[in-house]
C-alpha cells in the first residue's frame, strides 16, 4: 500500500526537521513542497535521505503547493494521499486514524476535525467567532456539512487526488477541497484529530482573504 | 474652455497616431483598433459639442448630457477592472502550472 504524505513548507526551518522526525518513524513516503522558501527549509529537508523534495521556485502559496504533491504522489502510483502540514500542528501517530476508514471502510476522503471529542487548544476567538463564521459560509455558499470547516489535515484516494483539481492556489483551498467533495457526492467522513497551536496561525485577516477569494471563483467561473 | 479643448484634441489625435501605428504593425486586431478610434473620437466630439450628450441623455430619460457621460465612464470602468481582474487570475494560474511542471521535473530524489 502506497501511502503519500503531502506537506507543504514555506519558511519552516524551525520546525519541519521534528515533524520530518516524527513522521520517519512511520513507513510512508514522505512528500516536502519547498513553496519557494527564503530561509533554508530545503537544506533541513535534505538532510533527510528518504523525504523526497520538491521545490517551487517561486512562493505560489499553500494550495499550490498541495496540488503539485498530489500530482507529483499520483505520478508516482500513489494508492493513498495524505495532506499534512510542516509547523507541527498536527500528531504524526494520527494518520493512521486518517487513513484507516479509506482502506476498511471504503471512504474516498477523510477530513480531520477539532471539533469531534479529541481536545485540540483552540484560541477563544477562533472557537467562538472565526469557525462558526467559516462554517456559516461553508455552508451557505459551498453546501459544505462539515464540523470542521477548515481542516488541513485530510487523506484521500488517488481517485479522490484525480478528481479535486486544487485550483485555489491560497488559503481557500481548505474549503475548495471540501466543497468539491460534496459537489461529486463522494463518501466523506471526519475523524477526530489532535491540534496544537505553537501560534494563532490564520487570524481575521486571513479568515476574509479566504472569503474573498471564494467569492470571487465564483465570479469567475 | 477653448484651451482645454484645444489641448485635448491634440492629446487625441497623438492617440489616434499611436493606434494607427499599432495597427499597421500589426501590434492590434482590426476590431480594438475600430473600437478605440471609436472611442476617442466620441470623446473629441462630446468635448467640442458637450450638448451633443444632452439629446441622448434626455432620450434615455437622464437629467444632464455631462451626467450621462460620467455613468457611461464608471460602466466602462467597472467593466475594465473585471477583465483585467480575470485576466490576471489566468495569468496566476499559468504561473502556477509552470511553477509546479517545474518542480515535479527536478523532484530531488535521493
Amino acid at each position: 500500500m502506497n501511502i503519500f504524505v503531502i506537506i507543504p513548507a514555506y519558511n519552516e526551518e524551525k520546525r519541519i526537521g521534528q515533524v520530518l522526525d516524527d513522521l520517519s518513524v512511520f513507513s510512508y513516503r514522505l512528500v516536502v513542497v519547498d513553496d519557494g522558501s527564503t530561509d533554508n527549509t530545503a537544506g533541513v529537508v535534505a538532510a533527510y535521505p528518504k523525504v523526497t523534495l520538491l521545490r517551487h521556485k517561486i512562493n505560489r502559496d499553500q494550495g499550490a503547493s498541495l496540488q503539485t504533491g498530489n500530482q507529483y504522489a499520483l505520478g508516482e502510483q500513489a494508492d493513498v494521499i495524505v495532506h499534512f502540514d510542516a509547523d507541527g500542528q498536527f500528531l504524526a501517530s494520527e494518520i493512521e486514524d486518517m487513513v484507516k476508514p479509506i482502506l476498511e471502510e471504503g471512504y474516498d476522503i477523510v477530513f480531520g476535525s477539532r471539533f469531534l471529542s479529541k481536545k485540540s487548544k483552540l484560541p477563544f476567538l477562533k472557537r467562538h467567532i472565526i469557525f462558526p463564521l467559516a462554517r456559516l459560509v461553508n455552508r451557505l455558499f459551498l453546501g459544505v456539512k462539515t464540523s470542521d470547516p477548515q481542516s488541513g489535515f485530510r487523506a484521500m484516494t488517488a481517485q479522490t487526488a484525480k478528481s479535486i483539481n486544487i485550483e485555489q492556489d491560497g488559503k481557500a483551498h481548505c474549503s475548495e477541497i471540501m466543497a468539491k467533495a460534496f459537489e461529486q457526492k463522494l463518501k466523506i467522513k471526519e475523524v477526530p484529530i489532535t491540534v496544537i497551536y505553537n501560534r494563532f496561525g490564520q487570524g481575521m485577516g486571513h479568515g476574509f482573504k479566504i472569503l474573498k477569494d471564494i467569492l470571487f471563483s465564483k465570479i469567475n467561473k | 474652455m477653448i484651451y482645454l479643448q484645444i489641448l485635448l484634441t491634440i492629446f487625441i489625435v497623438f492617440i489616434l497616431f499611436k493606434l494607427f501605428l499599432q495597427k499597421q504593425k500589426s501590434q492590434i486586431s482590426l476590431m480594438s483598433f475600430l473600437i478605440w478610434v471609436l472611442l476617442w473620437l466620441v470623446v473629441l466630439v462630446v468635448f467640442w459639442l458637450p450638448d451633443s450628450t444632452s439629446y441622448l441623455a434626455a432620450w434615455l430619460g437622464i437629467g444632464r448630457g455631462a451626467d450621462l457621460a460620467v455613468y457611461i465612464s464608471i460602466v466602462v470602468i467597472f467593466y475594465m477592472i473585471f477583465r483585467i481582474f480575470v485576466r490576471l487570475n489566468k495569468i496566476d494560474e499559468n504561473i502556477t502550472k509552470l511553477v509546479r511542471d517545474e518542480a515535479i521535473k527536478n523532484v530531488k530524489e535521493k
